[in-house]
């Protein structure tokens, strides 16, 4: 994407409300047709970031360009977006169409195109024959998609969604992620989403920003957050991820109680026998064909086998490394395979590749407990 | 593909605030809600500062600091008055409030029959000046009463009669605060208390009791205030027994004594205020009980307590229609209590006192404008400062002077009016005894309840319809009108009902303005009972009965039928 100049140019922004500071000096850049996810826990800024970017309450310092016009201080009705709010904010007294043309009524559009456009807004996202309906005569889903028609029926140059899908079901869910994200696409809309929900950015977003406390830990792909996550928090966050205390030791290698492990990422930074936190997911440790001589070898006891449908969480105890304890995702077939019974003997690797060394030692959060 | 970082510190200019540039929409909103500000401020603030000051004036002008207060509270005719209100307010206080809570036990925990009845029932004081039940108790219990052998040689005029009268005239009000609190119970807190054996009484005072405490304890103050205030009821069966309310209108309409009139209105004016501040304190304390999961309570039949609960509202039922009834007869016949043959004599008021039929158009006229200008001005303003953005400061000074009446006494208010309005030097001085000086001094006097059910219906709605219509780039009174106003329709109508209703009824605050010109029909009431014309009193009272009654019914009827034709959106 080098070369290309963005959309969206937020710099140095912060806001406070009296002493508390819900952002600090956040810089971020989103490029045009880009979906982008704000992702984070409940407090960490992003929706307040959202609303900054909207105009609904604006910074205290900072710019927003958006389209190479600065409009850092404009009022909403300035600024060009769409917006989906968690509780949709349809008008209750008005039928469907109406409130989807009600951005539309306003520009002195002529009334066939604003019902053509309405008619190909409610297509496009499967509500045809409920255009005369009143919102609360409709599913939650569907007041979902009638919400984000209303956003784009005025072809704003950005769409502002601010958890849009946390107010439904489950399979609701799943299958509205999938519907904003093709009708996205087809419009090439740039798109800023903001989710608690660590699926719902992996799936839907080009690129995820991963808050925390006011500030952005982590910007990238899915594939990078949740492959090469930045720092503890965010292995953590996203995806459940394996917390070892160990050391570092020479040359990109780290010491886990008396087992040495090789790791590809280096820890240039930490003096040799400083504390590191070693992580690794679940998924990524390996056993078939493990021996005790296969690189990064941990001999281990299976404590507990937790069924989990599709697949067993197995809790595994390493010997030679007093108190560590290592989760682990095995397949049903693998554990029928290799008959893996609890109190059981066997080796296990931590791929060097798969291994996370970050120079700080973390505790997540269930550990501590 | 470095495309977003995250600075570092080194990189941080000094930074400028950022200034949000106003839009043209937020000035228009700004200007609207400063001249609704304005208007609050002519039509509570400066009068209250003339009253104020008036009372630290002699008769020429002069500031005299605290004499006019050293001479109130020396003249023993003058200072009996303040206990007298107290010991009158505490009595009626403790009076209704026990009475309001058993019928309001009864209406919500009982399963007798007749409930709604027996809840308009209660609700009939509401329609009446509170003139009227005093006009009524002088009927039953007067030297020439039906009842007066119940007094056992104890006068109606006095003590007994105003309490009498009292408790019969705020019993709606209290009543209505309790039923509040009563209706916010967790049903399942019953049955938790239930399964783990408590007794009857145990449950009553250990979950009924502390649910509802913030509720008696506002309904105690509400009557409190009324009752101190209240000018009707001590003007016409208090006889000798002089009270606050009473006083100020003896000083200024019977010995034309502005300044003493100030001071006793400001006497009047302190446990108004502290009662005011103490119930909102507590206000702010009782939120959210009730949590969304919430079970209503629903009452399990007993023959015996239902029996009870029945007889006890059929008890109070039988007073306030008896009340009405008495009011009703006594006006239809030709000379109560030797001639009981019935005429319309009574209502023939142009050989009366009080300005006869026209008084009653007057009020009509005057209770019509009130509901309709109060309606918009007060809605716009609660709107604006529930769901304007920006501009804290001015916000939070509308809603502090949109609170201020609540705390005013009306005979306070309509002498401040005197003050402010009949100054030579005022320019605004024309509206005395005009018919907008009367709708301008109602409104404002009955503005803080309305005020705070525009708010809560304001906050009932989905906080972001304003930026929704911003994104849309739809001005802000177009969203106003096509979506918040259909969506609090009924809300209007409740205030709009409420301002034509007390418009008709009050006489405290408009006694002091009125003119020839401008009588006011609960006027009218006041001034033929005080010529000895009762019959006619009673027949004027009745009057204002069925025209606020009229209204109620009608708006009853407007929002049914509005619930009925948008069934369809509404949820309920």
């Amino acid at each position: 994407m080098t070369g290309k100049d963005a959309y969206l140019k937020v710099e140095n922004l912060t806001k406070k409300f009296g002493d508390f500071v819900a952002l600090k000096d956040i810089s971020l850049e989103v490029f045009e047709g880009e979906f982008v996810c704000f992702l984070g826990p409940s407090g960490c800024g992003k929706t307040t970031l959202l609303r900054a970017i909207a105009g609904l309450d604006i910074q205290s310092y900072g710019s927003v360009e958006q389209a190479g016009q600065d409009i850092s201080g404009l009022p909403p009705s300035e600024r060009d977006f769409g917006i989906v709010f968690q509780s949709y904010a349809l008008f209750p007294n008005l039928t469907v169409k109406k409130n989807v043309a009600y951005g539309l009524e306003n520009r002195k559009t002529p009334k066939a195109d604003v019902d053509a456009r309405v008619a190909e807004l409610l297509q496009s996202v499967d509500l045809t024959d409920q255009g005369d309906k009143y919102p609360a005569q409709l599913s939650g889903g569907q007041q979902q998609r009638v919400a984000l028609s209303r956003a784009l029926a005025t072809k704003p140059g950005l769409l502002l969604l601010d958890e849009p899908l946390s107010a439904l079901d489950a399979k609701v869910r799943v299958r509205l992620r999938h519907e904003i994200k093709q009708l996205q696409l087809k419009l090439g809309i740039t798109t800023i989403m903001v989710t608690h929900d660590q699926e719902e950015a992996l799936t839907m977003a080009d690129r995820i920003v991963v808050m925390n406390e006011g500030v952005i830990e982590q910007v990238g792909s899915p594939e990078d957050i949740y492959r090469r996550p930045a720092n503890p928090f965010v292995a953590d966050f996203v995806g459940t991820m394996n917390f070892l205390a160990g050391t570092a030791a020479n040359q990109g290698r780290a010491r886990l109680g008396g087992i040495d492990l090789a790791t590809t990422n280096s820890l240039d930074d930490v003096k040799k026998g400083g504390a590191v936190t070693i992580c690794i997911r679940p998924e990524d440790v390996t056993t078939r064909g493990v021996t005790p001589d296969t690189a990064n070898a941990v001999p281990t006891v299976v404590d507990t086998l937790e069924f989990l449908g599709s697949f067993y969480r197995a809790t595994l105890r390493a010997q030679g490394a007093d108190g560590i304890v290592i989760r682990a995702d095995f397949s049903i077939n693998l554990i029928r395979d290799l008959n893996i019974t609890e109190g059981q003997e066997f080796t296990i690797a931590l791929p060097g590749e798969h291994i996370r060394v970050y120079g700080e030692t973390f505790a997540h959060a269930e550990d501590v407990i | 593909m470095a495309n977003a970082t995250d600075t570092t510190p080194d990189q941080i200019s000094a930074p400028a605030p950022v200034r949000l540039k106003i839009s043209k929409e937020d000035w228009i909103m700004r200007g609207i809600l400063a001249a609704i500000g304005l208007y609050l401020l002519v039509a509570i603030v400066l009068p209250l500062y003339a009253l104020l000051s008036k009372g630290f004036q002699d008769k020429d002008g002069n500031f005299t600091g605290l004499d006019n207060f050293q001479e109130f509270f020396t003249t023993p005719a003058l200072s009996q008055s303040v206990a007298n209100s107290l010991t009158i307010a505490s009595i009626s206080t403790v009076i209704v409030v026990s009475l309001a809570f058993v019928y309001a036990y009864a209406l919500t925990r009982s399963c007798m029959r007749f409930k709604s009845l027996f809840k308009g029932i209660a609700l009939i004081p509401i329609l009446m000046p509170s003139l009227l039940p005093a006009i009524s108790l002088i009927f039953m219990f007067g030297k020439q009463g039906f009842l007066t052998f119940l007094l056992f040689g104890h006068e109606i005029y006095g003590p007994i009669g105003i309490v009498m009268g009292e408790v019969i005239y705020i019993f709606p009000h209290v009543l209505m605060i309790i039923l509040i609190a009563m209706s916010m119970s967790d049903g399942r807190l019953y049955e938790a208390s239930e399964s783990l054996g408590a007794s009857k009484m145990r449950t009553f005072f250990t979950v009924t009791l502390p649910g509802i405490r913030y509720g008696l304890v506002s309904a105690g103050f509400v009557a409190f205030t009324l009752i101190i205030t209240d000018f009707g009821v001590p003007k016409v069966v208090g006889g000798q027994y002089n009270v606050l309310a009473t006083d100020v209108y003896k000083q200024v309409v019977g010995r034309q004594d502005f300044e003493m009139g100030a001071v006793v209105s400001l006497v009047l004016l302190v446990p108004a205020v502290i009662a005011f501040a103490a119930d909102r304190i507590i206000q702010r304390k009782q939120v959210a009980i009730l949590t969304a999961r919430a079970v209503p309570y629903a009452p399990q039949p007993s023959p015996t307590f239902d029996a009870i609960m029945t007889a006890f509202c059929v008890l109070i039922g039988t007073v306030i229609v008896g009340i009405l009834g008495v009011a009703l007869f006594a006006s239809l016949v030709k000379f109560w209590p030797y001639n009981l043959s019935l005429t319309l004599a009574n209502y023939d008021f142009s050989l009366r006192d009080g300005g006869g039929w026209d008084s009653y158009f007057n009020s009509i006229k005057m209770a019509s404008w009130t509901a309709v200008i109060g309606t918009c001005v007060i809605f716009i303003g609660a709107w604006l400062v529930e769901k304007s953005k920006g501009f804290l400061v001015g916000r939070a000074a509308m809603q502090f002077l949109a609170m201020m009446p609540m705390a005013v006494p009306g005979l306070s208010l309509g002498l401040a009016y005197i003050f402010f309005f009949n100054h030579p030097d005022n320019p605004l001085g024309f509206l005395y005894h005009t018919l907008p000086i009367l709708v301008i001094c109602t409104i404002t006097h009955f503005y803080t309840v309305s005020h705070l059910s525009a708010i809560t219906a304001l906050k009932q709605i989905d906080a972001e319809f304003e930026s929704v219509s911003a994104s849309l780039k739809v001005p802000f009174f177009k969203t106003f009108w096509r979506v918040t106003v259909p969506v609090c329709v009924p809300a209007i109508l409740d205030i709009s009902m409420y301002l034509f209703v007390n418009a008709m009824t009050t006489v405290s605050a408009v006694v002091f303005l009125y003119s020839p010109d401008t009588a006011l029909a609960s006027v009218a009431v006041l001034n033929m009972d005080d010529a000895g014309e009762q019959a006619s009193a009673a027949a004027m009272g009745m009057m204002i009965v069925i025209t606020a009654g009229g209204a109620r019914l009608l708006h009853a009827f407007l929002t049914r039928g509005l619930a009925i034709r948008t069934q369809a959106w509404r949820k309920r």
